[in-house]
């Protein structure tokens, strides 16, 4: 029963392939097989999403998949997005908005605003707040996060800053 | 915080999903949302999981003329943006930003949210209003069942272990009927602490036919029926008349989220602000 099974998929533009057994947790695997520690495991039961990732371009919560439905999957993690040196514009909002501070929840933040810049219209502060509603931050109320997002939205409709 | 053991299983087809229920202890596994987090919490520990999600006849929503079909595998956010579906039933828009949030709607299916029966869940309380028609499938053919003989208890519906919810039907609303939502809940994508839904068809300024269903009041959505009767005939006007004493005879339960008290509180407000919203859409205003 304990049989682990061949996973291949797409991680972050790249063919990989691992084993796993049937009961490990995607963001299990991603971190510990992959070794792509960037996805945050807070809650494991679909609460904090600081594992969001996208799963066949869409948001996913990783703690909530298997490893093995990865198989033949597009994922993308946090890591798809910037390095350091070469940041992505949604992580450079959230610096210049101060908008991390212990940085728990940030990879999961990251990549839900990569969703939700795509998907809505985000026309107000309210409808942010509300797209946002599914990441928690224990550091900085939010209100930083909204601001970056803000920011975001408006460089995506032109709107002059 | 980790899942024990089990068999997964990837069936592709109806026929190899129904298959692989034979066995002792299966589960099917649809978005993961509620079953994963009972996983890890190790509340339930299936030896086999069933992966429908490759089941591709499950994931579309057809118009079929006076009707609409829903298959069991349409996510959430699917619903809330099928043209199809919200253009007759615009109601389904309005309830699915109540669930959850983006990534769980992403991910969630109705099929999951009906077969799991939340008694605060909004589609089992969509499907009640609408008295939608639930389609499972067993290895001896398919089945129907409205969705009053649906619903048994918290988690627990008609489907059988080895049966698996394919689709639902519901049929459209005659031209003039005006729908609404609403609900109480803690946070924004919190499971509702009450919601309530209504549909009404009005016709020379007269209510001809409502409906009114309430979540998390009971053990499961509950249809308003004694003031869907007395609305019969009457001008929007009679709505607060109609209500007034119709929580009395509820009993919700006490939890952390809310007293039975309160719940029941909320019931009048919440049940007179859907009924004439959706006299007014009925009326044609919005
Ligand atoms: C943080 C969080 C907040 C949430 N908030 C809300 C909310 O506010 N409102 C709300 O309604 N829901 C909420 N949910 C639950 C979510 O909507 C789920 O998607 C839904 O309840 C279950 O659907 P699923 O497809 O994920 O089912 P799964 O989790 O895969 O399955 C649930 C159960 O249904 C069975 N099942 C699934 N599909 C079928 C089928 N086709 N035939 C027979 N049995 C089947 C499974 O075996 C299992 O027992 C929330 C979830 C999370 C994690
Ligand atoms: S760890 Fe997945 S949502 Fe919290
Ligand atoms: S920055 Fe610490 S939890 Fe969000």
């Amino acid at each position: 029963m304990t049989n682990e099974t061949n996973i291949t998929l797409t991680l972050n533009g790249e063919k990989v392939s691992a084993k796993a057994e049937p009961r490990m947790l995607a963001s299990d695997f991603i971190r510990d097989v992959l070794f792509m520690s960037g996805t945050h495991v807070g809650c494991e039961h679909g609460v904090c999403g600081a594992c969001t990732i996208r799963f066949n371009g869409k948001t996913a919560r990783s703690c909530l998949l298997f490893a093995a439905q990865l198989d033949g999957a597009n994922v993308e993690t946090v890591e798809s997005l910037g390095t350091a040196i070469d940041m992505h514009r949604i992580q450079k909002a959230f610096r210049k908005h101060h908008a991390l501070q212990c940085g728990f929840c940030t990879p999961g933040f990251l990549m839900t605003v990569s969703e939700i810049l795509e998907t809505l219209p985000l026309s107000t502060d309210d409808e942010i707040r509300d797209a946002l509603s599914g990441n928690l931050c224990r550091c900085t109320g939010y209100e930083h996060i909204v601001r970056a997002v803000r920011e975001l939205v408006d460089e995506r409709d032109g709107v002059p800053a | 915080m980790k899942p024990a053991a089990f068999e997964f299983c990837r069936p592709s087809t109806l026929e190899e999903a129904l298959a692989a229920l034979q066995h002792d202890d299966a589960k099917i596994l649809a978005g993961g949302q509620s079953l994963v987090p009972m996983m890890n919490f190790r509340l339930v520990r299936p030896e086999r999981l069933v992966d429908i999600n490759n089941l591709s006849d499950l994931c579309d929503i057809r118009d079929e003329g006076d009707a609409i079909r829903i298959g069991a595998l349409v996510r959430h956010a699917q619903a809330a943006a099928s043209t199809e579906l919200c253009g007759a039933f615009p109601i389904v828009t309005e309830a699915m930003a109540h669930v959850a949030h983006v990534a769980i709607r992403n991910r969630g299916t109705i099929g999951g949210s009906l077969a799991h029966a939340d008694p605060s869940a909004e589609w089992p309380l969509l499907i009640t209003l609408l008295d939608g028609e639930i389609e499972i499938a067993g290895s001896d053919g398919t089945r129907i069942v409205g969705a009053e003989e649906f619903f048994f208890a918290p988690l627990v519906t008609a489907i059988e272990e080895t049966e698996i919810l394919v689709s639902i039907k519901l049929q459209k609303p005659t031209a003039g009927t005006g729908m609404a939502f609403t609900e109480v809940a803690q946070r924004a994508g919190d499971f509702a602490v009450v919601a309530a839904a209504a549909t009404v068809h009005t016709k020379n300024g007269l209510i001809t036919r409502a409906r009114l269903a309430l979540g998390g009041v009971g053990d499961f959505p509950l249809r308003m029926k004694d003031v869907e009767e007395k609305l019969e005939g009457m001008p929007p006007d009679a709505i607060d008349e109609a209500i007034r004493g119709c929580a009395d005879v509820l009993e919700p339960n006490d939890d952390m989220h809310a007293s039975s008290h309160y719940r029941r509180s909320l019931v009048p407000t919440l049940a007179s602000r859907v009924l004439k919203q959706a006299a007014i859409r009925a009326a044609g205003v919005t």
